[in-house]
């Protein structure tokens, strides 16, 4: 029993190895690093909710080879990176790039945390300057 | 009730918002950054002779419909009576880019099924799909006779789609169906 159970456990880490080419693809500690990072940055356009690192549809294998071959000739990320947006739009990095277009996805959070902060703060002015027992202040 | 109106103002703009959105339709489909601009250079064996050689400048000169299809993907089954139909009545010219596929295998589905590209270009390793910014078969491009791309489709073409997508678009009133 116990051996079926390490045999079935096996067989099941087996396959999950096999799920994605996770290999060492430099033998430059530096390389790979920016390597699996900036695969990890970039979305799977054909499982749009994965990563191109964590996926192994062939458009994912197809651009996890292009970006190690752009790191081996030397290219930067940002060049990468736009050799990516120029084909894919924007919406293949999971972090956009802070350009004109993407600035209001940047700015945004913060200028609703303002508005609402000012929101809050007549609200709280209004309500202040109303008689304490104020039954009659309700209108204003 | 003065007091409502704002958060109520405020509410309808994000339901406006939320509709727009659901109605936004395929949440796949993404516009695509070549709208406008230069189809991108390629240059492939064809299909059906490697010898023969396929690329941005056969589409020069008239409107063409570049459709990214293979084998293994289902929907450009269903697209491709369109496709037929398309090339029988002479509407535009269609080239293939025929993505990540096996040859034989891409070949015995044209003579199986019929063949409605000018050419397909045999694009193995997927490598002018990237260029193309293909990411799901089939994706249709329309360019137009300067070699600017100026629409693209995500998904099986149908004759509604052609109505009102591409032959709007395509100068002189466009070729009906």
């Amino acid at each position: 029993m116990k051996r079926l159970l390490v045999l079935a456990v096996s067989t099941l880490l087996v396959s999950t190895a096999f799920a994605i080419d996770q290999g060492k693809v430099f033998d430059d500690p530096e390389m790979q690093a920016r390597y699996e990072k900036l695969i990890s940055e970039v979305r799977c356009l054909q499982c749009q909710n994965q990563s191109i690192k964590d996926s192994n549809v062939t458009l994912a294998a197809d651009l996890r080879r292009e970006i190690a071959r752009m790191i081996e000739e030397g290219q930067t990320d940002e060049q990468i990176a736009e050799f990516l947006v120029v084909r894919y739009g924007e919406f293949a990095l999971y972090r956009p790039r802070t350009t004109g277009k993407t600035l209001v996805l940047w700015l945004a959070p913060f200028l609703l945390v303002l508005v609402g902060g000012f929101a809050l703060m007549r609200v709280v002015k209004h309500r202040m300057s109303l008689p304490i027992d104020g039954e009659s202040g309700e209108e204003g | 009730m003065n007091r409502f109106i704002w958060p109520l103002v405020a509410v309808l703009a994000l339901l406006v918002f939320l509709v727009m959105g659901l109605r936004h339709g395929d949440p796949r489909a993404l516009p695509s950054p070549f709208i406008g601009k230069p189809a991108p250079e390629f240059e492939l064996p064809t299909l059906k002779n490697p010898e023969v050689s396929i690329g941005t400048k056969t589409l020069a000169g008239d409107y063409a419909l570049v459709n990214v299809w293979a084998t293994w993907c289902v929907m450009c089954r269903a697209e491709h009576p369109f496709l037929l139909e398309l090339a029988a009545n002479k509407a535009i010219p269609i080239y293939g880019i025929n993505w990540r596929d096996s040859r034989p295998e891409a070949i015995r589905w044209l003579y199986d099924l019929g063949d409605p590209y000018l050419a397909s270009a045999y694009d193995e390793d997927g490598r002018v799909g990237i260029d193309w910014g293909v990411y799901g078969a089939p994706e249709t491009f329309l360019v137009d006779p300067e070699g600017t791309v100026i629409y693209k489709h995500l998904g099986p073409l149908d004759p509604a789609i052609w109505q009102r997508e591409f032959a709007p678009r395509i100068a002189g009133g466009g070729p009906g169906q």
